[in-house]
């Protein structure tokens, strides 16, 4: 159980972490503000799920060695396409709500109530993703990358719940690039991403 | 499209005009004015209208002293200290 929140956690701050990279070049000043809110948002449900976690939660965070993360490939990919990006965005929420529902329905009133709280959130990321996926779905350019990023999204779930998601996305289940690895990519973002905590003085409070 | 937003603080207040959004659609309208002008908590509940909705005046005849008309044109700073005077000394 703590393994797959961990993987929630990590997926969150991550995909929260990649998004931002389109604050200010986003292709639309409104879509700008509004991606890099929901990029802020999965960083705060990335919080949420580390305090459930750890008593220290930047030190969850941000004090791992990158091969120690737990993140789904798919959200680790630095995408500056926006049709990869907005791909990557729908794929993600589609995964991330069968994977949320489930938590929902958890014995440990604790996760149940947190997933409550995310999906609730997420409802609205949804509808931006869906928004933009009616737009775009029809063109070549996120068609590729749909194709492209695929196995990826399935890697976001644990083989038991690809069908679902297979389902959703009117594709067939394919071999999912599993959790587990980790790029040269990630290591850099890794490095960029702890770098201020590894700088602040001791006892440094925020 | 653009959509002009207005933005109520708390629930019962009126709507107040926050700004605009440039949309291609009420659906993209929305998610963007959410995200602008909500994501802080700032809003109870937000109205999209389109600009071209809006049926705007701003020409007015002013050709004759309408100062009667106003109540900024009477003073009852006087009379009103007057009162005051006067009710106090009924109290005592």
């Amino acid at each position: 159980m703590n393994e797959l929140l961990l993987g929630l956690a990590d997926d969150e701050l991550v995909l929260g972490w990649r998004d931002s990279e389109w604050t200010g070049i986003a292709p639309l000043l409104e879509e700008d503000v509004a991606f890099s809110s929901i990029a802020q948002n999965e960083i705060g449900h990335a919080r949420a799920v580390y305090e459930l976690l750890a008593d220290d939660a930047d030190a969850l965070a941000f004090d791992r060695s990158p091969e120690r993360y737990l993140c789904a490939p798919l959200v680790q990919l630095r995408l500056l396409d926006w049709a990869h990006a907005i791909a990557r965005r729908w794929l993600y929420e589609l995964a991330d709500e069968i994977r949320i529902a489930a938590l929902m329905e958890s014995g440990d009133e604790r996760v149940a109530g947190l997933a409550a709280k995310i999906n609730r959130e997420e409802a609205y990321h949804r509808m931006h993703a869906e928004m933009w996926r009616e737009r775009l779905g029809a063109t070549p350019r996120f068609r590729a990358a749909v194709d492209e990023l695929w196995p990826y999204a399935l890697g976001v779930l644990p083989a038991s719940r690809r069908g679902a998601l297979a389902a959703r996305a009117g594709r067939d289940v394919v071999d999912a690039v599993e959790r587990g690895s980790s790029d040269e990519a990630f290591r850099e973002l890794h490095d960029e991403m702890t770098m201020v905590r590894r700088s602040a003085p001791a006892g440094a409070q925020w | 499209m653009i959509f002009e937003v207005f933005r109520q603080d708390r629930k019962g207040q009126a709507f107040e005009h926050a700004g605009s959004v440039v949309a291609p659609d009420t659906e993209f309208a929305e998610a963007w004015a959410r995200e602008q002008y909500g994501r802080r908590g700032e809003s109870a509940a937000l109205w999209l209208v389109p600009r071209e909705a809006i049926h705007a005046v701003g020409d007015w005849a002013d050709e004759f002293d309408l100062k009667y008309r106003r109540v900024d044109g009477y003073s009852i700073k006087a009379r009103l200290k007057e009162a005051r005077e006067r009710a106090s000394s009924g109290a005592g």
